[in-house]
């Protein structure tokens, strides 16, 4: 048994195709990776929407004024 | 891959499109580090950021479906045409050949080379937007431009089956319009809506500099995009094929290097015009600008940009004057923009990137009036009208439309910008504060330690 469809290298190389684990899942990748990537837009839209709520707040006028000179 | 000169070109191309990506990535490298040097130090690191997430971010979504967008659209509902599924099948993410196959060595390769130009076309909107726009913001905004709008402008233009090509002859070597036009008209719409950032115009509308906070990073960045534009030259070409393989009217067994429509063009001849083009807008820069540093280097930037339609047929002299003229042209218009209608463009990339193209779309137009546009049978060949119509549909519909009106649905919604306490503060003031403590903390303990050792 192997993932990838080959146990050896014993094989003609022009027969030889895909050679990735797990070939016929394919679809299923996708679904996984594509979820991802929107659950990372949403994770990271609502901790950034949190966090510029917070940092308004946070400077009082000398700091700011400090990070102001500071360029 | 059977017989050893099949076997040698297929490497071959697999390894010239390779290094192509590597020379590339600089581009990325060269925008990061002209971004963090033009803004200021209390917003550099999540200008940084910003920049950095666009590379997973584009990735994964040309992955997803920007390349399928490729293959699929060249057609795609113009003149009666329709998606092209046979094409699109074998470059859909869950096909074998996206993925590693030995029966399939070019496509990876194919597909990373196409990738780069996508975040060139996401970073290019993200340096005109610095220090005022939220990160999620910007992220949208580059998934878009980046794995949908630049691809279906490549598709219709930049495709040897593609509709602009067939009926409108439109010639875009080196991607003045599918990269360039499109993006710097995209960033415009953006900033648009954005607004221009705190202290940018005086109460009497007069335009006010914002000095980059470090010019040697903005330098060597720049010169790093200059570094990485040869390999998107490299990357636009096919390195090495036979008419029979193109299929179309050429005649003969003569191999050569072609451009994207499979048209012939040789590797020395944008050699010639990358370096001409580079210095035509190098030194028609500094003479419009009087010799300012950061105008001049990006005329460099913008002559090349703007001859770039047409670098894989001008003479080199002709490459050197389109640049010039670009670059004079580009200047003058991005001044009277930013005080006509008091728009922020923090590193001129709506006027390097979009007007060069725009300009040099146009001037290719005339320069290659009656050029075959391709090598197949039935094309329109190249001209001014059609090129003129491929610069609004690139600067116009694909690039500015969008780009305000996705903007306009996140302004409306609160989304887009950050809040002005935030923004005079700086975007990394709280990672400042933390930075202060943590510091404060460690300090504090290592003198307790040295206290209690002194005391043994």
């Amino acid at each position: 048994m192997s993932t990838i469809g080959y146990e050896s290298w014993a094989v003609d190389l022009a027969d030889v195709g895909p050679v990735y684990p797990f070939q016929g899942s394919e679809v299923l990748m996708v679904v996984i990776g594509v979820v991802f990537w929107l659950g990372w837009h949403l994770i990271q839209f609502q901790r950034e929407k949190a966090h510029l709520e917070k940092a308004r707040k946070m400077g009082d006028t000398e700091q700011i004024e400090r990070a102001l000179e500071r360029y | 891959m059977d017989g050893n000169l099949n076997a040698l070109t297929t490497i071959f191309t697999e390894f010239y499109y390779w290094v192509t990506v590597v020379f590339m990535f600089l581009i990325h490298v060269g925008f990061c580090m002209y971004e963090v040097g033009a803004s200021r130090r209390r917003n550099h690191m999540h200008t940084l950021m910003k920049n950095i997430m666009i590379i997973p971010l584009v990735t994964v979504t040309f992955f997803f479906f920007g390349w399928w967008i490729y293959w699929a659209f060249p057609n795609f509902y113009i003149f009666g045409g329709t998606i092209d599924w046979e094409s699109g099948a074998a470059n859909t993410p869950w096909s074998p050949n996206m993925g590693t196959n030995l029966d399939d060595r070019i496509t990876g390769v194919f597909w990373a080379a196409f990738l780069l130009f996508s975040w060139t076309a996401a970073s290019i909107v993200s340096g005109s937007v610095i220090e005022r726009i939220r990160s999620s913001a910007l992220w949208v905004h580059a998934v878009l431009i980046g794995s949908v709008l630049w691809v279906i402008d490549a598709a219709w233009g930049w495709h040897y089956a593609g509709w602009m090509v067939k009926y409108l002859g439109y010639h875009d070597a080196y991607a003045s319009g599918v990269i360039h036009a499109i993006a710097g008209g995209y960033a415009l719409g953006v900033i648009m809506v954005l607004g221009p950032r705190i202290g940018k115009f005086a109460s009497d509308g007069t335009p006010r500099d914002i000095p980059p906070h470090n010019p040697w990073l903005l330098t060597i960045g720049i010169f790093l995009i200059y570094t990485g534009f040869w390999g998107f030259y490299a990357a636009c070409n096919v390195p090495l094929i036979s008419p029979e393989a193109i299929g179309g009217q050429i005649t003969g067994v003569t191999w050569t290097a072609t451009n994207i429509y499979l048209a012939p063009t040789s590797l020395s001849a944008i050699t010639f015009n990358f370096l001409m083009s580079l210095s035509g807008g190098l030194m028609a820069a500094y003479l419009v600008s009087k010799g300012d540093a950061f105008w001049t280097f990006s005329g460099g930037l913008a002559g090349v940009i703007t001859a770039s339609a047409g670098n894989d047929l001008y003479h080199p002299l002709q490459a050197m004057i389109v640049a010039a003229i670009g670059v004079v042209i580009v200047y003058n218009l991005h001044g009277w923009v930013e005080r006509k209608f008091k728009l922020d463009d923090a590193v001129g990339a709506v006027a390097v990137h979009g007007y060069a193209g725009v300009v040099g779309l146009i001037l290719a137009g005339f320069i290659l009036w009656g050029a075959p546009s391709s090598p197949f049978e039935g094309y329109a060949t190249i001209n001014p009208l059609g090129q003129t119509i491929g610069a609004v549909i690139m600067f116009l519909v694909l690039g500015f439309l969008p780009g305000w009106g996705v903007a306009k649905i996140q302004s409306m919604f609160g989304v887009l910008r950050i809040p002005e306490e935030v923004e005079l503060q700086g975007l990394d003031f709280a990672d400042h504060d933390t930075y202060e403590a943590a510091k404060a903390d460690i300090i504090e303990a290592d003198k307790a330690h040295l206290a209690a050792k002194a005391r043994a």
